[in-house]
């Protein structure tokens, strides 16, 4: 991370920790979600619904029924773009490098669900989202997705332009003070 | 007088004093008191005057119904007013004033209306107001305003914190009564997952203050155990001081839970705003006891029985030595036997039933209290305090037949079950006649996703009055929809044989208007059964009309208290059945919340979000002036030491023109579409032709929707066989491609088009003037030539290192490259451009730069020339409308007549006679008047500049024939009474040829 990022975006210690991450390479790929088309890219396993899996030196997330994000190194970006192109051939997909659109952000500590449920409609109950699941919802008022690594962290994505924002919504939801203990 | 009594006070915790302030003066209480109990205790009974005349009031109730105790609380950032003294949880440092009254609580001059309430009956305002019309505005609305309104809008900004949380259950139970806890008991029991809210810090409810003994232990140790029980469950979550404040469709529910209203320094929010989905919800919400209708009842110290006895077995306060009780149902002999053994005097029960009570009848006279049925009572004595009671026969008119010395009197009216919730979502009411109240009707329910109800009413709520028919109600129905076949067992609880009520909505029954114009039905808006009636003879018999006429239940309680007596007496005074007239609408939410838990963390910086360029933190460290565009922020202008914007804007123009400018062009909407479908897709979206453009090369084009209006422009580059890159207006790019999808989901699935939305993956730079070229030479890489890449055309390459995509387009007329580089390296790649034009004098320009600039081409901008009325045609576009195709969105809206109307106003240029600048939006006025009679108007300005480069005022405008009528001089009359005339011109005011651009 460069400084002007680590001045806008200190580490933030609240009951949960908020940090924003270097950038990651993050592919969109677009075209039939079968193991000829966008499968034959990505290598044979396809995400189900909703969810996100680990293949060779990548994760893949489903996005849409006709779009795959993949999520790498980001020196790998070119030459994975070239790969899918080529195993695609002539079928009709897109592929694009779309990683300086998006801003990464990842919180840690027990109570991450938590903080997650404050901005995001979704059931971030245990047993009714954990690690292996993608979503694509929205925090507070802006488009986001997010997955867990663990039970205690959750990795969040957006588009850069409203990186502060996101910084900032996720500092005020996870202050100190605020924890409701509900899932600890 | 009110004091604490020695003992008593099962909510309160003695050994725990507490300080706290009312109209500055120091008073004491204890943690568990509410605000309300603790001013009784200091012997306040006066809390605040009513809202139209100012009539002192005391408490009335004990909870979240409680339409007098209102009071401002807190001071500075934690100011609120209008907040229930009876809700309000004492703690140490509390400042509370009260509302409504001026210069002071004990003297209010506005008490005046009352002695004046003859003369203000229902609709005064309405009839008094309405003539002669100018006084209204002038005088009657700024004096009413003065008197009007409850407590005062607070003046320092909010310092508390809010939030919301989203949360999903199987099952919410509202309430957390015996009810509601034996409803999560069983449902707790079929380990699907459960949310229990009580509103306020306790559980229990009415037991509590009611009870001795349940399941053969103390009221409160059977709460506590059962709390416990549930605490001890996976699946239940419990919450207190949690209110559910409204059922909307599809299983939402909003908890509105209040953390640290009571512990007002405490940190962390002050309000949290529970947005939860459930699959079933079940209100045990319980009832609220109803007033009597009898003259002068709203008297301080004239409360409801029931609330008598929460601060007398609650929280050990006496509302005085002598209580008359006064009912039309057994309940209420509760509360003497309650006064009576805590030593206090019960002067009588005075019942409306000619045949009294039931066993609580027996009860009472083997204390010793005297009963007089077929009893009521005449009038109230006394002023700011109650000296006794008149009583009479309910059946008569109201003469005297007794005066009875007492300094407190405790009336029920019956109880009608909190149905609001219920009624949220649609659930509909009928009148149990035999019980007097509305209840829930189970046909006529809030339907859910599934056309079966997601609400059931349990317990009281459900007009099971008697405890023991309401945990068994709760039990029933939740073991039902949980699907528990083995819930369970029921606790043992008393159970008691009442007399039936009768229902008493006038006493005496015969009154004069004298008594009926002192009968209290709404005490916060002043609202008197002699109201209602002249409401219903002035023919406003719809409920929801006599409602506003009369303002009876528009109070910040909503009627909690007055709604079914108001409604009875209007259905009296029409001779019609109560069912007949039915019920106003209850509505969300149950209580007000606060506007802070409404708007959640979204104040301050994330009040909305403000979309940055990569180059945003730059512009703010120039000094740049910022302004909205969309959600983005662009640099209007950076004004340099002292300069104004309009002197910043006009170096930023010259520089440009003359040598070298930047613009962070970033904002520009980037879609790519590719696919072997994508010209084809491409030639139905826009006006023109995008299929024949060739790879390499750049075109301009116009998109319409269906109806043929202007919506979007911008310029389009085709990458390579299957894939172009649309570029849209800033504000567009997301509207863009969300219009795109639409038509490639819903209309041409078939067509092998994708689309994905680059905008925030590269940064843009327009690099703008003569020495462009120079400066990117000087940075070196790609060839920038003219010979290399023409005019409308773009390439791959390298520049200064950056890997970059230049094309050469213009919007200025300048010789022009517009760059993308990966966002990620935006900053340094426009770091770079800067120091490489620094020989040049480079200048970055602003958005209003951009503006000039284009106008002095005569260029549109969507938003300026196009408001939505606007097509291509009007704005002389015909060139960029292609007649070779089929098809395209917009196409035969635009042949519609009113389309080709050849008297549509049209695009032309306009140059003001006197050199100065045209108002923005002003009108051209041609000859005669319209229907209404004013002038006709001929046309309008859209785009209006002081240009440096031509050194006059510039503008474009539509106008009527416009391009038929250049060099005519049209009148623009100003907002100051003075006209304006302008020429009509070609708007291409700065090289037509377009020599510059093409160099």
């Amino acid at each position: 991370m460069s400084e002007t990022e680590t001045a806008s975006f200190p580490p933030f210690n609240g009951y949960v920790t908020v940090s924003k991450d270097a950038s990651i390479g993050m592919i969109t790929l677009r075209g039939a979600l079968n193991s000829k088309g966008l499968g034959l890219a990505v290598g044979k396993s396809l995400p189900k619904e909703r969810c996100i899996l680990d293949a060779k030196d990548m994760q893949v997330a489903w996005m849409s029924p006709d779009e795959l994000m993949v999520l790498c190194p980001k020196e790998n970006v070119a030459n994975l773009e070239a790969d899918f192109q080529k195993s695609l051939g002539s079928q009709h997909a897109l592929v694009s490098d779309v990683s300086d659109a998006r801003a990464v952000f990842t919180l840690k500590g027990t109570n991450v669900r938590e903080v997650v449920a404050k901005l995001a409609p979704v059931d971030m109950a245990p047993g009714h989202f954990g690690t292996g699941e993608m979503r694509r919802t929205r925090f507070g008022q802006i488009a986001a997705a997010f997955w867990m690594t663990a039970d205690d962290e959750v990795k969040i994505i957006c588009f850069r332009s409203v990186a502060q924002y996101m910084y900032q919504q996720l500092c005020v939801c996870a202050a100190r003070g605020s924890e409701l203990d509900l899932w600890t | 007088m009110s004091t604490r009594l020695s003992s008593g006070g099962r909510l309160i915790d003695t050994s725990k004093p507490i300080s706290f302030t009312f109209n500055g003066k120091s008073l004491k209480g204890y943690e568990g008191d509410t605000l309300a109990s603790a001013l009784l205790a200091n012997d306040q009974m006066l809390m605040g005057r009513s809202f139209k005349y100012h009539r002192p009031r005391g408490v009335v109730s004990s909870g979240a119904e409680e339409p007098n105790a209102l009071v401002n609380l807190g001071k500075g950032g934690k100011f609120e007013p209008n907040q229930r003294a009876t809700t309000t949880e004492l703690f140490e440092g509390l400042q509370a004033t009260s509302q409504n009254h001026w210069p002071s609580l004990e003297f209010d001059i506005g008490a005046i209306n009352s002695k004046l309430s003859r003369f203000l009956p229902a609709g005064f305002y309405y009839k008094m107001f309405i003539h002669p019309r100018p006084l209204w505005k002038h005088v009657y609305e700024p004096f009413i305003r003065q008197s009007a309104g409850l407590g005062q809008a607070p003046s320092a900004k909010d310092s508390s914190t809010y939030e919301h949380f989203y949360a999903f259950y199987d099952i919410a139970i509202i309430g957390g009564g015996l009810a509601g806890l034996q409803a999560a008991r069983v449902a707790g029991a079929s380990g699907k997952r459960v949310l229990l809210m009580e509103q306020t810090a306790h559980w229990g409810g009415r037991a509590q203050i009611d009870e001795e003994m349940v399941d053969g232990v103390p009221v409160d140790k059977f709460v506590d155990d059962t709390v416990a029980h549930l605490q001890s469950l996976p699946n239940v979550t419990l919450r207190t001081r949690m209110m559910g404040a409204g059922i909307y469709d599809h299983g939402y529910l909003l908890g509105y839970e209040r953390l640290s209203d009571h512990v007002p320094d405490a940190a962390g929010p002050r309000h949290r705003l529970w947005r939860i989905r459930v699959g079933h919800i079940i209100t045990a919400t319980g009832a609220i006891e109803r007033p009597l209708s009898f003259a002068e009842n709203d008297k301080p110290g004239v409360v409801l029985a029931s609330a008598l006895r929460d601060y007398l077995i609650g929280y050990g306060v006496s509302l005085g030595d002598r209580t008359v009780v006064v009912t039309n149902n057994d309940d209420a002999y509760l509360t003497a036997i309650a006064v009576k053994n805590a030593g206090l005097d019960v002067p009588a029960i005075i019942d409306a039933r000619q045949g009294g009570a039931g066993e609580l009848g027996e009860k009472a006279r083997a204390l010793g209290i005297r009963v007089e049925t077929g009893k009521g009572i005449a009038r109230v004595l006394g002023g700011k305090r109650v000296t006794g009671v008149q009583i009479c026969a309910q059946v008569g008119e109201g003469a005297p037949l007794e005066e009875i010395p007492c300094d407190c009197v405790a009336m029920s009216g019956g109880w009608s079950p909190v149905v609001h919730l219920w009624s949220h979502c649609g659930g509909k009411l009928y009148w149990d006649a035999e019980n007097v109240m509305f209840r829930p009707d189970v046909q006529n329910y809030p339907i859910g996703y599934d056309g079966n109800t997601f609400v059931a009413v349990v317990g009281a709520a459900n007009g099971h009055l008697a405890l023991d028919a309401a945990i068994k109600d709760a039990c029933d129905q939740t073991a039902s929809l949980a699907g528990v076949s083995n819930p369970p067992e029921l606790p043992s609880v008393a159970s008691r044989q009442d007399a039936l009520i009768e229902a008493v909505w006038m006493m005496p029954a015969g009154a004069g208007i004298k008594l009926r114009s002192k009968a209290w039905l709404d005490f916060q808006n002043d609202v008197k059964v002699s109201d209602l009636q002249l409401a219903a003879q002035e023919g406003f018999e719809s409920v929801e009309h006599a409602k506003r006429y009369t303002t009876l239940g528009m109070a910040t309680d909503q009627g909690k208290l007055s709604n079914i007596n108001g409604l009875a007496t209007l259905a009296g005074a029409l001779n019609a059945d109560i069912p007949a007239v039915g019920t106003t609408t209850f509505r969300p939410p149950y209580t007000p919340i606060s506007m802070g838990a409404i708007a959640g963390h979204s104040r301050d910086e994330v009040f909305q979000p403000i979309r940055q360029t990569p180059m945003h933190k730059w512009h703010e460290a120039k000094g740049a002036y910022m302004e909205p565009v969309g959600y983005w922020r662009r640099p209007y202008c950076y004004p340099r030491g002292g300069e104004t914007h309009a002197q910043a804007v006009e170096r930023e123009i010259n520089q440009t023109r003359s040598s070298l400018g930047l613009l962070d062009a970033s904002t520009l909407g980037k879609l790519v579409v590719k696919g072997p479908d994508a010209g084809k897709f491409l030639d139905m979206l826009y006006t023109n032709m995008m299929s024949t453009l060739k790879p390499g090369k750049c075109r301009y084009g116009l998109m319409c929707s269906e109806n043929g209006f202007l919506m979007d422009d911008g310029v389009v580059a085709r990458i390579d066989e299957d894939t172009f890159l649309c570029h849209t207006t800033s504000g567009g790019a997301d509207r863009i491609h969300a219009h795109m999808e639409e038509w490639l989901q819903t209309e041409w699935w078939d067509w092998k088009v994708y689309v994905v939305n680059l905008t925030e993956q590269l940064a843009q730079v327009a690099v703008v003037g003569p020495n462009a070229r120079r400066a990117l030479e000087k940075l070196g890489g790609m060839d920038v030539s003219k010979e290399a890449l023409a005019f409308m055309e773009w390439k791959d390459g390298t520049l200064g290192g950056f890997d970059a995509r230049v094309y050469r387009i213009s919007f200025s007329g300048e010789l022009s490259y517009e760059i993308a580089v990966l966002a990620g390296q935006g900053l340094a790649f426009w770091n770079a451009l800067l120091e490489a034009g620094e020989e040049f004098g480079v200048t970055p320009y602003g958005t209003e730069a951009l503006h000039v600039m284009r106008a002095e081409k005569g260029f549109i901008m969507i938003g300026d020339e196009t408001d939505g009325t606007v097509i291509p045609q009007d704005l002389g576009l015909q060139w960029a409308i292609s007649k070779k195709k089929e098809d395209f969105l917009g196409k035969r809206a635009q042949e519609r007549s009113h389309m080709v109307d050849p008297d549509r106003w049209r695009l032309v240029g306009l140059e003001t006679t006197d050199g100065s600048v045209l108002p923005d939006g002003a009108y051209a006025v041609g000859e005669g008047k319209n229907a209404n009679g004013q002038k006709n108007t001929i046309g309008r300005v859209t785009s209006t500049y002081y240009s440096p480069t031509l050194k006059r005022g510039i503008a474009m405008g539509l106008v009527q024939n416009g391009p038929e009528r250049m060099g005519e001089v049209i009148v623009f009359p100003k907002t100051d009474g003075t006209e304006v005339t302008a020429k009509i011109v070609d708007q291409v005011f700065y090289d037509k040829e377009g020599d510059k651009q093409d160099v």
